[in-house]
């Protein structure tokens, strides 16, 4: 017969054991929890010191070299002046250049949206031949940007493939002049934007459900009512993530006015290449590089704001 | 003896469990970091010993004659190899030479005098010895004196070659008579508006301009009358061109009939059968080019390069593949049968015929001319 000793011992054996498992249960729990917590950042820590030893830090040394000063033989004066930005900030020639960028990203932005939707629009409706129209939508990407751009030049120059036609055709006397003006750019830049409207209109309207259609059809809606209706509000984030996209490519870009434009045509980035390649202006280039990249920033802002980052990864991926 | 890596060992001490994962990666650590430190150091190291010399130029004809003539003599005489690298453009590169560490860059072949001139107020000059390159005794003293006024006292280049930048016109369009009669204000001729184009570089711009204003390019009285003929000239250029394949392509696809261009490339568009004309106007703007040793090279094995450089074997087919004539003094070296009949040929050897821009002067109005041009350029 047990005493009450034992009893007592045995339950106290028992209660020490819960205890005892229960806290390293929990030491293991916590542990677990703890290896679960640290799993994404080290998972991420290759990633995250790439972008800051590449993206911040020379982003930082732009930021610094924002404030210096260009001396008259060339070489920088270190200090912190702030003559730079109120030049870029108040000077009409560069808000003027910057509108200028604005206004040819807008409409480049445009002409995308009204091409791409359709293009995106067939290939998402398409039966089987979809990886074909893709991997075509694709292949330019295999070619240099420089390249694509310049190929135009052979079909819209003077003796190019157009001109050459025409005046063949007996339809023209003399090659018009389609080269070297603002429509040209803007003509190089959809060139070069177009693929990523395409994708992201597309990516988003292969995640629509065609039942929707049907039931807005069924339901007495004509094929466009259903489209205008049903389609074209449920794919409007990918037709703006694709539209941000082309808006800050576009913006950003200087190889296309350099090869396309006239001696009158230049983006914002074309000053800044300038302000530190040619006049060796490291300071002023990099406070207008800054300001470009604060007034496109604003624009991803305030699209994050209001549509989030999502439908751009999708678009993306 | 024992041929196993401290890594091995340590690897399998901690596969058997003597060393725990923390101690191994520890050590493993303190190995990578140790090496990483110990590399900028050992490349000073190296240096002491050149194994290698970095030369960056134009590219195309010019690097392939380089290769040939001089680079692969050099390294079966010397044993060092010379890695050649190409540039668009004088101001990009002077931009990634800043940019770079010391003796990363060791000779380019810079244009122009106030290119040197740059380099120098850049700090970026060494001293070369002439004793040891002999064929500077070959080269005309006339290009030589134009650097011994930046640097009096020694010199960080070799002069290579030169050439103008003057007029050229498809003779189909625009005859000789109305070039010679017409000269630099041909380019700001409202007959030609949409066939006209221009180098966009500032310094050519402003060159041209004092010559449509019958000023003197290296002493402008009337600067604000250059700018009006810059926006003249832009209002009736189809094309701002900014490379010699661009220029080329626009003459010989008719885009435009009259355009300034470099010397070597009207007589390559020559060459290849194009009518296109040359014509250097009174005061055209004359150029040399030299090789440009950069501070902190190996200075003893880049004299002996640039000696095999200035070879007149070398000198001669690099003339003939870019149609540039050399610095070798035609009263000096036979330089045969191709470069007396290139565009800008000096038989002299004394360079009276050309003028070429004072880099005191020009220097001295970069940083306001560079910019002003920039918005011209624009509209403004």
């Amino acid at each position: 017969m047990q005493s009450i000793f034992d009893i007592l011992g045995i339950y106290w054996i028992n209660a020490y054991h819960s205890v005892n498992l229960y806290l390293i249960n929990g030491a293991t729990r916590m542990s677990i929890e703890r290896r679960e917590a640290r799993q994404p950042w080290i998972l991420l820590s290759p990633a995250l010191a790439a972008v800051a030893l590449l993206l911040f830090v020379p982003l930082m040394f732009i930021v610094v070299y924002s404030f210096w000063l260009r001396s008259a033989v060339g070489a920088d004066t270190a200090g912190f002046h702030l003559d730079n930005w109120q030049k870029a900030l108040s000077d009409p020639f560069y808000r003027y250049i910057l509108l200028n960028t604005l206004k040819i990203a807008a409409i480049t932005t445009v002409l995308c949206a009204a091409l791409g939707y359709p293009a995106a629009y067939f290939i998402a409706r398409s039966r089987g031949n979809k990886m074909i129209l893709l991997l075509l939508l694709m292949l330019p990407f295999w070619i240099s940007y420089i390249i694509r751009t310049m190929s135009w030049i052979n079909i819209l120059g003077a003796s190019g493939a157009v001109n050459t036609a025409l005046m063949s055709l007996g339809i023209i006397a003399s090659p018009i002049q389609m080269l070297y003006n603002e429509a040209a750019v803007i003509l190089g830049l959809v060139h070069f934007l177009l693929p990523f409207m395409v994708l992201n209109v597309y990516v988003s309207l292969e995640g629509i459900d065609t039942n929707l259609e049907d039931a807005a059809t069924s339901l007495g809606a004509t094929r466009w009512q259903s489209f205008l209706q049903v389609t074209l509000p449920l794919s409007l984030p990918g037709l703006a993530a694709g539209g941000l996209l082309c808006f800050v490519l576009g913006a950003g870009t200087y190889i296309t006015p350099l090869v396309l434009g006239g001696p009158r045509d230049a983006m914002f980035a074309n000053l800044v290449f300038e302000a530190i390649i040619t006049q060796l202006n490291w300071p002023l280039g990099s406070a207008l590089s800054l300001l470009l990249l604060m007034v496109l920033g604003v624009l991803v802002a305030i699209y994050n704001r209001y549509l989030g980052m999502s439908q751009l990864a999708k678009g993306l991926g | 003896m024992d041929n196993t890596k401290r890594y091995d060992r340590l690897l399998e001490r901690y596969r058997n469990g003597d060393l725990n994962r923390r101690s191994f990666l520890g050590l493993i650590g303190a190995a990578g970091a140790a090496y990483g430190l110990q590399t900028p150091f050992a490349g000073y190291a190296n240096a002491q010993s050149v194994s290698q010399v970095r030369f960056d130029g134009w590219g195309g004809v010019v690097s392939e004659a380089f290769r040939k003539h001089a680079f692969d003599p050099y390294t079966a005489a010397t044993g060092i190899d010379v890695v050649d690298g190409t540039f668009s453009g004088g101001d990009e590169y002077l931009a990634q030479v800043r940019s770079s560490q010391e003796g990363e860059y060791n000779i380019a072949h810079l244009s122009g005098v106030f290119d040197y001139a740059r380099y120098v107020n850049f700090g970026l000059t060494v001293e070369l010895n002439t004793a040891n390159i002999p064929n500077m005794e070959l080269v005309m003293d006339a290009l030589t004196d134009a650097y011994r006024r930046v640097t009096p006292d020694y010199l960080s280049a070799v002069p290579y070659n030169y050439g103008t930048t003057g007029l050229a016109y498809n003779r189909k369009f625009i005859s000789d008579e109305e070039m010679k009669e017409k000269g630099a204000s041909i380019l700001i001729d409202e007959g030609y508006k949409g066939k006209i184009g221009g180098w966009s570089d500032w310094r050519t711009r402003i060159w041209y301009g004092a010559l449509q204003t019958d000023q003197d390019p290296n002493n402008i009285t009337d600067m604000e009358a250059v700018w009006d003929a810059i926006r003249s000239h832009r209002d009736l250029a189809l094309k701002y061109w900014g490379s010699g394949a661009e220029l080329m392509s626009l003459l010989a696809e008719e885009e435009i009939y009259v355009t300034e261009g470099w010397s070597g490339r009207i007589a390559a568009l020559q060459e290849q059968g194009h009518d296109i004309g040359y014509y250097d106007p009174p005061n055209g703007f004359g150029w040399q080019e030299c090789l440009f040793v950069i501070k902190g090279s190996p200075v003893e094995a880049c004299e002996e390069l640039l000696n095999f450089m200035l070879a007149p074997e070398t000198s001669i087919a690099v003339a003939e593949g870019q149609n540039y004539p050399p610095a070798l003094d035609g009263t000096k070296v036979d330089l045969g049968s191709k470069i007396p009949t290139l565009p800008a040929y000096d038989p002299t050897g004394t360079l009276d015929a050309l003028t070429f821009a004072d880099p005191g002067y020009w220097n001295g109005n970069e940083a306001e001319w560079s910019e002003t041009f920039s918005r011209v350029q624009r509209g403004f």
